[in-house]
């Protein structure tokens, strides 16, 4: 049984150490001098050696790479250009707000998907089929920068019942949670209803039902507990892309968090922030979907016995 | 082919999802003749204004006549998603197939690539890329393509390493063909059905992904007409012009979702199960 948490974890570590590589190269793949790019052209040269001293641009590539590879365990990203704060200090300032919006969203997605799924299930090819079937397919194509602008339209300006934008109560977390989880929200439901209908086709379910169950308990009792773990892992498994996702919401909605801290940082041309902002997002997907297998390899015996 | 489309216009949304896709070739084929105004000149006085006989979308914040840009909007998605898809196709047909033949180390290294890569969540690595190389048409082909091509090439090389199996293929190999041969005869063909329902929803996926950048300012350069920009740009006036929102909006919409259904009438009309990804 440890040999397949064993195994899953040692995937992850060449994984992780990839992706930091990955980010270490965005700054060298800029288009010339990033010194120059960060500062301008016309920069005093003085000026411009002291950047490159502070963001070790001076030293050779391979020296940099072992520096910012030997930084990260000691939770060390750089330093803003902008603010010469830590990245790392400013990432966690902003990181709570994500985490909040990330995890209203993902709540409101379960909330939602679990009735409906089922209810599309328990009622396939009725009208509640149907037309859940075409919420979900709507859902799915529009994109969250077209979602957000409209969810405003609609409750700002329109009805003036939810703020535009802004942090702080629970009523400026509605719109960038809903902007963020319906897509989630629709391809979960997609889930439930697919593997319910799954379950239901099996033996257990008749042989339930023959004991004298009703088909909702042998839903509720039977069925459902079984078509839980591909959901779980879909749910994990789309955690990053709300991570994602989060940028453009967050941007929508003037939220305080880390994917706006990201565009703050493209906009003001600081890049050791930009770095950061990536990487942070990135190894938390990483973890997220480690985490998620070793939940689901827990729930599921089939998994780590493959 | 001719079957194929037959059997893919039977698809009652797949048809549907055609004819959008054959206006909105059109549209994007003869903007310059059905534009009404030049997308690119400004009459700021005239800023905001609704839609009128004269602007039959109304004007942006610039006075800029909406219908005009949403038309060259619709030729810039429609390169960058048929872009990306070619250039993303010519890499994964290269990866998928020296992965598959060669196997052991290079197959290790294209299987921890396409790891790392996918680990990067939905347009974090195109926002990192784009955000460095600066806003470009080329940019964007290529902060797309470098995640694009991982799913051609999962494709192309479990074809491989399914026909590599085959008997016929060993007595190939004895009698001296060529891998290349092997490629072009066997695998290609085989492999065609998954990857041409892949390239569909992969054109999607490009337009919304350089929409979504375009929105967030790191998509092509101002004052080129992208429909994600002019969301971004328009979103700032809802309470005054919410036309800016909804007219590329519907147009971004309207193409994701023709692609979408075109791409489930291939899959079906196809028989390709979903095992990908």
């Amino acid at each position: 049984m440890n040999r397949y948490f064993l195994r899953r974890l040692l995937h992850a570590v060449p994984v992780a150490f990839g992706v930091v590589t990955v980010v270490f190269l965005l700054l060298h793949m800029m288009p010339g001098d990033p010194v120059e790019i960060m500062l301008g052209e016309s920069a005093v040269p003085a000026l411009k050696e002291e950047l490159r001293k502070e963001l070790h641009l001076d030293r050779p590539v391979l020296v940099q790479y072992v520096e910012f590879l030997a930084g990260l365990p000691r939770g060390d990203l750089g330093v803003s250009f902008r603010s010469h704060e830590p990245v790392a200090r400013e990432i966690a300032r902003r990181f709570p707000a994500t985490l909040l919006l990330a995890a209203t969203s993902i709540a409101v997605a379960i909330l939602v998907a679990l009735p409906l799924g089922m209810l599309a299930a328990t009622r396939r090819g009725k009208a509640a089929d149907y037309l859940s079937g075409i919420a979900a397919m709507l859902s799915l194509s529009i994109p969250n920068f077209l979602l957000g602008p409209l969810l405003v339209l609609a409750f700002s300006v329109q009805m003036g019942i939810l703020p535009v934008s802004g942090y702080g109560s629970a009523r400026h977390l509605v719109l960038p949670a809903a902007t963020l989880g319906t897509g989630m929200a629709a391809l979960l439901t997609r889930m439930v209803r697919a593997t319910l209908l799954e379950e239901l086709r099996k033996e257990y379910v008749t042989a339930a039902e023959a004991r004298g169950l009703s088909r909702r308990a042998a839903v509720a009792m039977h069925a459902l507990r079984n078509a839980l773990v591909p959901v779980a892992t879909v749910l994990g498994l789309s955690f990053g892309a709300v991570l994602a996702g989060s940028v453009i919401a967050e941007t929508i909605f003037a939220w305080p968090g880390i994917g706006r801290l990201l565009i703050q940082a493209i906009d003001a041309r600081d890049y050791p922030l930009v770095q950061g902002c990536v990487l942070v997002i990135a190894l938390c997907t990483v973890a997220v979907n480690l985490a998620t297998d070793l939940l689901c390899a827990r729930l599921d015996p089939r998994i780590r016995y493959e | 082919m001719n079957e194929l489309l037959r059997r893919t216009a039977r698809h009652r949304g797949a048809a549907a999802g055609l004819a959008v896709l054959a206006v909105m070739v059109l549209a994007a084929a003869l903007a310059p003749v059905l534009a009404t105004h030049d997308p690119f000149v400004q009459s700021l006085d005239e800023g905001l204004t609704g839609p009128t006989a004269a602007h039959w979308l109304g004007q942006d914040k610039f006075g800029r006549d909406v219908f005009s840009r949403l038309l060259h909007g619709a030729r810039l998605s429609l390169a960058v998603g048929i872009g990306t898809v070619s250039i993303s196709l010519a890499i994964g047909l290269i990866a998928g197939s020296l992965a598959g033949f060669l196997g052991g180390w290079a197959d290790r290294v294209f299987t921890s690539t396409c790891d790392v890569l996918l680990a990067f969540p939905g347009i974090l690595l195109a926002i990192g890329i784009a955000a460095v190389r600066g806003p470009s048409f080329g940019n964007v082909l290529f902060a797309l393509s470098v995640l694009g091509w991982v799913g051609y090439a999962r494709v192309i090389r479990a074809q491989v390493l399914k026909v590599k199996a085959m008997e016929f293929v060993e007595s190939a190999r004895a009698v001296g063909a060529p891998p290349s041969r092997m490629l072009l005869t066997h695998i290609l063909p085989n492999a065609l059905s998954p990857i041409l329902v892949e390239a569909t929803f992969g054109v999607a996926r490009a337009i919304v992904a350089e929409a979504g950048l375009s929105f967030l300012g790191l998509g092509v350069a101002a004052p080129a007409a992208s429909w994600g920009s002019m969301i971004g740009e328009g979103r700032h006036f809802l309470f005054v012009a919410p036309h800016l929102v909804t007219a590329p909006g519907a147009a971004i919409l309207l193409t994701v979702m023709a692609f979408n259904f075109v791409g489930d009438g291939l899959r079906d009309a196809l028989d390709v199960r979903e095992d990908m990804r």
